[in-house]
């Protein structure tokens, strides 16, 4: 079954499944296994953004990734890519500062909720505004996974978490109508479960003169655990049974309640607005 | 540098705030240009983390921190010099940096070369820390034309070649790997990048002497703007026929304690005039001198006639 067997540094045996066959070459094979709890999405997303970067049309020398802190921000060591591990937060003024003195990279941040939206969120919202030329990844998990399961920006109204015990008291950011407010070229939003149409969207995000938004839903069991909505695959049924596809949804209506009732997903937003600094 | 820099090909940015600043020239450093920002003392106390990080990961950078006055928002347009520890060991963990101290307008301008020279031999980030006053300070300056003053090229570890770099911003190895949880590899990560500055400070160090031929036994030591004063009032001791020396940290990180030592032989006392509430006056006294420490908070510079008044009463 597998294509490749390396013993790693932490001196266990690793093959990699046959749906690598084809991105082989981007994994730092010797440093896994990841880090990841079984079910978490981030896997999946490590697969397609490797097989986006492979086939962009970019030359891959050219491709660098950017992360913060947390489960989201280890992606960067397993790709054989040029990738810098940032301090908390901070992975947007980073990228930022490396596209602006080399125009020629094609620079992608990965984050999650927490680095990106609320550590990082005034560094997202300034990027967004310059439209800076740098693509930004974020996963959303809805809590805080790394750290033992604290409210996110993202987290819903009511849910149940360490620091939220008897349901959270706050309104979590939507996610694409912020991106878009804030002035964004692109944004988009698929889970983990479209595989196809997340990889389309990340290869349309390295076509994007501007600031490119993807955000990613990933089931995280740290989330569900607490909300007693089973363990994470359970969480992927929910996002198959009830998510929609609308490209043209209405950006302000596409919240994301602690039901889960409405999920919409799409390419929101394509449009050209001038770059920064170019 | 809104205005000039773009006309030689550079690029400035105000950023949204100094977390991105610091970061954006982390970032442009990496990507292979020479990277600078500047700030004032709670803007730098904002960067602290970002300067850890270029520590960790060795990129060459320059801090500028234009010293203000008070915790705090404290006093926004007036001088001190209270940042002097913020500057050593502002960021968290151990680690050690260079921060230079320029006394006037033309040192300002060498000293940033220099300070950018320091960054790029020894991969760290380097800090130049002067005071509200001497940065608004008009004097009359000589700049050297392009290629007469030496300027290393810039280090970056990246190549952007397809060799699959990885930066790190905890405690790695030599392949970038996380060693975090190994406290041999880690311990050995960290003195590394301690001994590059402990192991160096007779290269990067330096110090003013001036009126030490008669070895005074009294010297005054100071440095950025307050040595200024401390200049004039050992100018007015000596016209008065007092034998007292004078000293100014040009280093004032790595804190060049052999060179002093070397240099003063058996002074008795020193004087430590500073805009602070005695902060290298300790230093000094580490060495073992006598120390008289004057302090001075609230935004005024020492007047030569207070240090003056002082060393008269000591000086024999």
């Amino acid at each position: 079954m597998s294509v490749e067997a390396e013993v790693t540094t932490t001196g266990v045996k690793v093959e990699l499944p046959k749906s690598y066959e084809d991105i082989k070459d981007l994994i730092r094979i010797d440093r896994l296994p990841h880090i990841w709890c079984p079910g978490c999405g981030l896997g999946i997303l490590l697969k397609l953004l490797a097989r986006a970067i492979k086939n962009s049309g970019i030359p891959i020398e050219k491709h660098v990734i950017v992360t913060g802190i947390g489960c989201t921000g280890r992606i960067g060591g397993y790709l054989k890519l040029d990738a810098y591990h940032v301090t908390h937060g901070r992975a947007i003024p980073f990228a930022v500062g490396l596209k602006m003195a080399n125009p020629e990279l094609e620079v992608t941040v990965v984050g999650g909720d927490g680095d990106i939206l609320a550590i990082g969120g005034n560094h997202f919202i300034h990027a967004a505004r310059r439209n800076d030329d740098i693509n930004v990844i974020i996963v959303n998990n809805f809590i805080y996974g790394m750290t033992g399961g604290q409210y996110s920006p993202t987290t819903p109204k009511g849910a149940k978490t360490t620091t939220s015990p008897y349901g959270h008291f706050e309104n979590p950011f939507n996610v694409p109508l912020l991106a878009y407010a804030a002035g964004a070229s692109y944004v988009a939003r698929w889970s983990v479960l479209h595989q196809n149409e997340l990889y389309q969207a990340l290869l349309d995000m390295f076509k994007v003169k501007g600031f490119a938004v993807v955000e990613v839903l990933s089931p995280c069991i740290i989330y569900t655990d607490r909300n007693a909505m089973g363990d994470a695959v359970d969480l992927m049924k929910v996002i198959k049974e009830r998510s929609t596809i609308d490209h043209n949804a209405n950006l302000s209506d596409i919240d994301i309640d602690f039901s889960m009732n409405k999920i919409i997903l799409g390419n929101f937003v394509k449009r050209e607005r001038p770059v920064s600094y170019r | 540098m809104a205005q000039l820099l773009p006309k030689v090909g550079g690029i400035f940015v105000q950023a949204e705030d100094e977390l991105a600043a610091i970061n954006m020239v982390i970032g442009a450093s990496v990507a292979g240009w020479k990277a600078m920002t500047a700030t004032s003392g709670p803007g730098f106390s904002l960067m602290q983390e970002g300067i850890g990080y270029a520590v960790n990961a060795e990129l060459p950078l320059l801090i500028v921190d234009v010293q203000r006055g008070g915790p705090s928002t404290g006093q926004p347009t007036m001088p001190s010099q209270q940042d002097v520890f913020q500057a050593r060991y502002g960021s968290h963990g151990s680690y050690e940096i260079i921060v230079l101290s320029p006394g006037n307008v033309q040192e300002l301008f060498f000293l940033t070369v220099d300070a950018i020279n320091l960054s790029e031999q020894y991969k760290t980030p380097v800090i130049l820390l002067t005071e509200e006053v001497t940065v608004h300070l008009w004097e009359k300056i000589y700049i050297p034309d392009p290629g007469e003053y030496p300027v290393l090229p810039h280090y970056t570890p990246s190549s952007h070649n397809g060799e699959g770099f990885l930066l790190e911003s905890q405690l790695h190895d030599e392949r970038g790997y996380n060693v975090a949880n190994d406290p041999e590899q880690s311990a050995k990560a960290i003195w590394r990048l301690i001994n590059k500055i402990r192991n160096n400070i007779d290269k990067i160090a330096r110090v003013e002497i001036k009126y030490a031929d008669d070895n005074p036994r009294i010297f005054i030591a100071s440095y950025g703007c307050t040595a200024r004063s401390a200049f004039a009032a050992v100018k007015m001791l000596r016209r008065d026929g007092y034998r007292v020396g004078y000293l100014r940290l040009i280093t004032l990180w790595p804190f060049p304690s052999q060179i002093i030592r070397s240099k003063l032989g058996d002074v008795d006392t020193i004087i430590v005039p500073e805009m602070n509430a005695g902060y290298m006056a300790e230093l000094f006294r580490g060495l073992g001198y006598n120390v008289i420490s004057l302090p001075k908070l609230g935004g005024e510079m020492p007047t030569p006639e207070e240090i003056y008044n002082t060393a008269k009463g000591v000086a024999p």
